[in-house]
């Protein structure tokens, strides 16, 4: 499938766009500093203060290539999962991925209750939250995989996506009623999402992950594109449509699982940025889709984190909540100008 | 007759078509046997639920014969990679493509997926084909058109298009007139004809329009409740096959107009 137009132009506009909002997000904050002071620490030049080349290297920036990272790589997946089973209404968590990490990290924060203080302590440290979610969303996904093995119709795999987040929404509820009032504030802290507090080494494996995503799911563009005509066209014309979707789930759960463990939970941005990226590149060419959805979902994770933060404040807030608020009028707003959501 | 020299696309023998689920068959019909040939346009009708669809699935190696052989240029599809399968046998289903937001001209491209390379990479020859494909369904004025914006007659015209764009010897086309007017049953049916003609196909199509597939097929395929008959339309209407095709309290098969009519 060749695209009928060139989007050279549309890309580089993309690309500045992206470095005006990754040069907006880092500004603001509740500190303020001036703009040619971050231009300089970013080219790295000397500043002023030393407080201020602290915040920028090591809390904003890190903070800025996370938001990069996961809005691109959910929004990625989200594409993925609308053209595997062809509905819009599609996103990245429709495998059960979240519900899976929240169950892992429920069990962490909510369980470690039961492994005594002395344990709890110890296992509460950053890395075994991401490790807890991670564990959680591949458990979940090692049994859709089976389940997808033995069945034959991918709309299938949707449902059972759906009726595994209803099982680990229950088993949490349970766990939350026997839990304790700061266990709680814990775990909804972990479900607002978060894109700061990473350190580098964090950042470079979040990048690391999602990088291979981006990778493996432009390599699979031509079979993508098959899709779109339906299982059965795609399969009339050669498509392994078994090792197609087992490919299609394996990226999806690197891209989604990785981000979920690092950032918890972050709605909406998978679902509606494929669609907003349509509205621009009017083509279902996945070679092109790929790195304009991925382009796309790093600029609204960039403005979303700016709001988030609420620029000359002290607070943030939580940025889950944020990309919904955004996110969601937009995409009302389009539907009701364009009719119809395509996909 | 050019006929016998025409090479055997298709070869049907003794086929028993139907599901089998661990220990129950439901056998569908069974004893089918012909064989297909380039350069034919073979039409297959019988009442709804007769198993049309069924046969269609099985000789496009979707599902697996209950009994019987179904050879495809002398090979089982077993033999075959489905790379290519691909290029031997294309499809046109009843059903839609999932995303109407493909152009005409990238819906048809899709086509030529079993020759192009990773990236799906159009060659010189690709587009040659595709142009080809294009010209002879009419499609070129709407190439840079959107699917959803095109009425079930063009849409009808662009499948067709892109499963030519897949050159493949057989065609296989499930209810290409469903939906359409009478002007575009017509042009379908004749488009397949010429293309019969023209580039050399083989192309077997199910379709409700019997009259229409009496007069443009060399070779029909008749499905009733009394068995499987394959035979040119004139012998089929002599050997009186039509008359069993539907109950007979409604309507009734006029052998001298080749039409059904109201009793």
């Amino acid at each position: 499938m060749e695209s009928s137009r060139s989007y050279k132009v549309s890309f580089l506009i993309l690309l500045l766009l992206l470095f005006i909002a990754l040069l907006t997000n880092i500004s603001f904050g509740s500190v303020a500093i001036p703009m040619n002071e971050i231009l300089s620490t970013l080219f790295g030049g000397e500043t002023s203060k030393s407080s201020w080349h602290f915040i920028i290297l090591d809390y904003r920036l890190p903070k800025a290539v996370v938001a990069i990272v996961a809005g691109g790589g959910l929004a990625v997946s989200g594409l993925l999962m609308q053209t595997l089973f062809r509905n819009p209404l599609a996103g990245p968590f429709v495998l059960g991925i979240s519900s899976g990490a929240s169950l892992g990290v429920a069990l962490l924060i909510l369980g470690a209750g039961a492994f005594g203080g002395y344990l709890s302590g110890l296992l509460l440290s950053q890395w075994s939250l991401v490790l807890a979610a991670a564990m959680g969303s591949f458990l979940v996904l090692l049994t859709v995989l089976v389940v997808t093995f033995r069945i034959k119709d991918t709309m299938a795999i949707l449902i059972i996506g759906l009726m595994f987040g209803s099982i680990t929404a229950a088993v949490v509820a349970v766990l939350s009623y026997f839990s304790n009032a700061e266990q709680l504030q814990q775990y909804i802290f972990w479900s607002f999402g978060s894109l700061g507090n990473q350190s580098w080494q964090g950042v470079a494996m979040l990048s690391l992950f999602c990088g291979g995503g981006f990778l493996l799911s432009y390599l699979r563009s031509k079979s993508l594109n098959a899709l779109l005509l339906g299982e059965h066209y795609a399969k009339s014309m050669g498509l392994h449509l078994k090792r197609t979707t087992f490919w299609i789930i394996i990226i999806t759960s690197i891209l989604a699982g990785s981000i979920t463990a690092f950032v918890g939970p972050i709605a909406f941005v998978g679902l509606a940025v494929p669609h907003l990226t349509r509205q621009w590149f009017t083509t279902s060419n996945h070679f092109t889709l790929i790195p304009a959805v991925m382009l796309c979902g790093s600029i609204l994770m960039l403005i979303c984190d700016t709001i988030a933060q609420v620029p000359f404040s002290e607070y943030t807030l939580p940025i889950n909540a944020i990309t919904s608020l955004v996110g969601a009028p937009v995409v009302i707003w389009l539907l009701v100008r364009k009719r119809k959501l395509l996909f | 007759m050019a006929s016998e020299e025409r090479h055997t696309i298709l070869d049907v023998n003794a086929l028993a078509i139907g599901y089998s689920h661990k220990s129950d068959t439901n056998k569908i019909a069974e004893g089918i046997s012909f064989s297909l040939k380039q350069g034919s346009l073979v039409g297959l009708v019988g009442a709804n639920g007769i198993g049309k669809s069924t046969l269609l699935r099985t000789l496009s190696g979707m599902q697996s014969p209950l009994d019987g052989s179904v050879l495809l240029q002398g090979k089982s599809f077993k033999s075959y990679s489905a790379l290519g399968l691909a290029a031997q046998l294309s499809v046109v289903l009843t059903e839609a493509p999932a995303s109407k937001n493909l152009t005409v001209q990238e819906l048809i491209s899709l086509g030529r997926q079993p020759y192009t390379n990773w990236m799906g990479r159009l060659s010189e020859i690709d587009i040659q084909v595709i142009n080809e494909a294009m010209e002879a369904t009419d499609t070129f004025p709407l190439a840079q058109r959107k699917c959803f914006e095109l009425s079930d007659g063009q849409l009808q015209r662009v499948y067709i298009a892109r499963a030519l764009a897949q050159d493949t010897p057989l065609i296989l086309l499930d209810e290409p007139t469903t939906h359409l007017d009478l002007y575009h049953r017509a042009y379908v049916l004749q488009l397949l004809k010429r293309l019969t003609t023209e580039k050399n196909k083989c192309i077997l199509f199910s379709t409700h329009e019997i009259d229409l597939a009496i007069q443009l097929s060399d070779l029909m395929v008749v499905m009733s409740k009394e068995g499987t008959y394959v035979d040119q339309p004139c012998n089929l209407i002599s050997a009186g096959r039509f008359d069993t095709l539907f109950p007979k309290d409604v309507i009734r098969f006029d052998p001298d107009t080749g039409r059904f009519g109201s009793i």
